[in-house]
């Protein structure tokens, strides 16, 4: 059955958002715990940082403190990169795709969105956020889990699977830059207490810890963390893993449906796949790993370009979305 | 529940219809027979019970997002329509005469239809005065001539029908553009057998849900021919219209991609859709759009929902429209008064449901007449749809009498008078206690190569206590209709 480019984009975009959802409440948890200077205050601004919306924070806010920041990534309607925004905008995305989607994705989007939309700044006093945190993981869970017992396997799943993969290949890359924004102000030796804990909550931000343990039994070092969430082949949310299922699926999708287009997107994946590939982790952190991070996140950007040009036709601007960040 | 003191337990015995038929009891000479187990079950109940499974419906409603939107100054509000969890019952014999009736009815009109784009006999033949059609602004010249397959212009149909005292239904408007409600019809069976299926329990009702693949096999039917697998599509005006949860029903229920125009496009007056490997052919297009915005070029210029190009594609057979185009004339509410003429002229028959006694107001008498006894009357513009533009003579203050009678001087064929009719009622949960409340009907009939009425309909309920109109824009909700099963068959 045909499927309509503007049901892919929203496909695409929908799997996008909820995956993004997820991994901001991943961030803002992380951050409670995590980001503290050396006098054990948290550091928000980070999260600022991490999203590169200092311009838009501050045309609203006069200092980056707790409550101002978790509005504005929870609540705030104006920034579209707020959870409420997200959940919104995946909303609409499933209200089109309705025809398309189970009627189970739908049910449980709409309720997700209807909760959050009743909720406040005073349900999410900072003791309370690493509870809310916890709830929108699982809700974004449910979707993932839902969405792979009930959404019917067409070129929309594979649409799907693109989305979320390329999502998360760009969330992993924000969390690890985390340590480059937090890390920057303070002196912090390498290999002293703080800085072994900071990894190590990075690592459990994407619950990868465990697995982390087991590959590394000894030592954390930033050479062992970072090279396992951006190569190692059995972590989910490894960059090389959502890379690799962005390959596979694209070629799997094209093959099974005949399509004609996404051979630039298809290049610029394997690209990508070969230079991650090729690079040993120790040159990855000699040359600076928030600059590797951000050229990932570019050829992200490129992959999706392409991939909007091949399949939701050439002018795409009606459709519930936004620019990667 | 505590019982108050001094009232009887039984939840139905302090229920009372006052002078109305009633729905469920049937008119007072006249007890209703069929639905006496269903009074007995309900009568069983506690109220609290039947509050809370009431409540249950509604937040499964919202949270299925079963909803249309409403609009004001500033957000776009997600409603559900209101939904009362005790039935309208119609017996078997009275299902099959309204069942004749209506199809009797989208006859005379497809007849009436294909008559004014081709021979207008009837113009001719001074039954219906001509400008009354040629003037119509729903008349669509780019329709003369034209052959549709099976002389079939209303695929869709829904016939607003109200019950008076005496428990005649009468047909109070026809609807042959986009009618809509037909999800609800389907969505209330659902819910009704979610919350009360102890309630449904071998009373023998009809079926609702096969009303997506009648719809799907009329668009094939109409589709055109040489095609073997011809490709149908819903086209909807968005995700913005407030009946867009109607649109995805329908597309689901058939099993077709829901397209908006955006999606469409016309080449050598060929349709197309635009699909992730390119252009895709459609065949035959289930529109919820009216006329205007069909098609910018042909039509309003401003559209930005339509295809530009899809009548030119129409006109040359490459591409099927529901409902046709043009259709607008029929169910004008003018025109209405006419239809039992139709019936005679075309079909030598009598109407099988009788219209409201109606008075056209561009005709001097009837003027005269709706001037002399305004505040008995209801008048209607003959062009608004929604229960808008209404004033119900009885219940109107005096300025808005006065009002109405400065519009009509104005412009009187704009208007036409009808008496007020006294809708039946049916009991249905309150706040405090189960009360009447007026309901109309609407069923629903598709029309391809022949005619298929869905059993039942859409029975809309004014859920404010003494309000007469049951649109959902005006605060009404909506109940499951019950069509049981005929005797032994």
């Amino acid at each position: 059955m045909n499927l309509l480019s503007r049901y892919a984009e929203c496909i695409f975009w929908m799997a996008r958002y909820m995956e993004r959802a997820e991994n901001l409440a991943r961030i803002l948890d992380v951050h409670e715990t995590f980001a503290r200077d050396t006098r054990g205050a948290t550091n928000w601004f980070s999260v600022v940082q991490l999203n590169a919306d200092e311009k838009d924070f501050f045309s609203r806010h006069d200092r980056p403190t707790a409550e101002a920041v978790i509005h504005y990534y929870m609540f705030d309607p104006q920034n579209r990169n707020s959870l409420l925004s997200m959940l919104r905008m995946a909303r609409e995305n499933a209200r089109t795709l309705r025809p398309w989607i189970s009627t189970e994705m739908w049910t449980q989007i709409n309720v997700f969105h209807n909760k959050l939309l009743e909720m406040s700044v005073k349900d999410v006093a900072t003791q309370n956020l690493s509870k809310v945190c916890t709830w929108i993981k699982e809700e974004c869970q449910s979707h993932t889990g839902i969405t792979e017992g009930t959404f019917y396997r067409d070129q929309g799943w594979y649409f799907y699977q693109m989305g979320k993969y390329i999502e998360r290949a760009d969330q992993t890359t924000r969390l690890l830059d985390i340590k480059y924004h937090t890390l920057l102000p303070s002196p912090v030796e390498v290999g002293s207490t703080l800085d072994v804990s900071q990894w190590t909550t990075v690592l459990r931000s994407t619950a990868g810890y465990h697995a982390f343990r087991r590959v590394y039994p000894r030592g954390m070092s930033p050479t062992t963390v970072a090279g396992f969430m951006l190569f190692n082949e059995g972590f989910p949310r490894s960059v090389v893993m959502c890379v690799r299922q962005i390959d596979g699926v694209l070629t799997r999708m094209r093959s099974r449906y005949d399509l004609r287009g996404g051979a630039a997107a298809m290049e610029r994946v394997d690209e990508l796949l070969a230079a991650l590939l090729s690079r040993p982790i120790d040159a990855v952190l000699r040359d600076g790993l928030h600059e590797y991070l951000d050229w990932i996140q570019l050829q992200l950007n490129v992959i999706t370009t392409e991939i909007a040009q091949a399949f939701f036709g050439v002018q795409p601007p009606l459709a519930v979305q936004s620019q990667s960040q | 529940m505590s019982v108050p003191e001094g009232k009887p337990s039984d939840l139905l015995s302090s229920y009372n219809p006052g002078l109305y038929f009633d729905e469920l009891f049937g008119a007072m000479d006249l007890p209703a027979e069929h639905t006496a187990l269903i009074r007995q079950r309900l009568a069983a109940l506690d109220f609290d019970e039947l509050r809370r499974r009431a409540q249950d419906a509604e937040r499964e409603l919202y949270n299925l997002g079963i909803t249309f939107i409403v609009y004001s100054d500033k957000d776009a509000v997600d409603r559900i329509l209101p939904f009362d969890v005790i039935p309208r019952v119609i017996s078997a014999p009275e299902w099959a005469h309204l069942e004749r009736g209506v199809k009797q009815r989208v006859a005379a009109l497809n007849l009436f239809l294909h008559d004014i784009y081709h021979d207008q006999k009837i113009l001719k033949d001074g039954v219906i005065p001509r400008d009354l059609v040629e003037g119509n602004h729903n008349f669509r010249p780019q329709m003369i001539g034209l052959d549709v397959p099976f002389n079939t212009y209303i695929h869709i149909m829904g016939t607003d029908l109200v019950r008076d005292r005496h428990g005649t239904f009468r047909v109070l408007e026809d609807n042959g553009r986009v009618p809509s409600g037909v999800s609800y019809v389907v969505e209330n069976r659902h819910m009704m057998q979610r919350v009360f299926p102890d309630l449904m329990q071998d009373i023998g009702i009809r079926p609702v849900d096969n009303y997506g693949h009648k719809l799907l096999d009329a668009m094939v039917e109409i589709a055109p021919a040489g095609v073997d697998d011809p490709q149908v599509v819903l086209l909807s005006p968005g995700t913005y219209n407030s009946a867009y949860f109607e649109h995805i029903f329908l597309a689901r229920e058939m099993g077709v991609p829901l397209v908006e125009g955006r999606d469409l496009v016309v080449d050598n007056d060929r349709v197309y859709m635009k699909t992730t490997n390119g252009l895709a052919p459609v065949h035959s297009i289930y529109r919820r759009l009216d006329d205007a915005f069909l098609d910018p070029k042909a039509f309003n210029p401003d559209s930005l929902l339509g295809v530009p190009g899809i009548l030119e594609a129409y006109r040359k057979g490459n591409v099927a429209l529901a409902n046709a185009i043009g259709t607008g004339v029929a169910d004008d509410k003018a025109v209405y008064c006419y239809v039992p003429r139709m019936i005679k002229y075309y079909m030598d028959q009598d109407p099988i449901i009788p219209n409201v006694d109606t008075r056209i107001c561009r005709e001097p008498d009837a003027l005269q007449y709706t001037l002399d006894n305004l505040a008995d009357l209801v008048v209607k513009p003959v062009g608004e749809a929604g229960g808008y533009g209404i004033t119900i003579g009885p219940r109107a203050s005096k300025a808005e009498l006065e009002d109405c009678r400065a519009k009509l001087l104005a412009d009187p064929s704009n208007y036409i008078s009808q008496p007020v009719v006294d809708l039946s009622v049916c009991p249905t949960v309150c706040d405090e206690a189960i009360e009447p409340r007026h309901v109309d009907l609407r069923p629903f009939a598709i029309t391809g190569k022949s005619s298929w009425v869905l059993p039942g309909g859409l029975s809309r309920v004014a859920l404010k206590k003494g309000t007469l109109i049951v649109n959902s824009s005006q605060g009404g909700g909506s109940k499951d209709t019950w069509v049981l099963e005929g005797g032994a068959a």
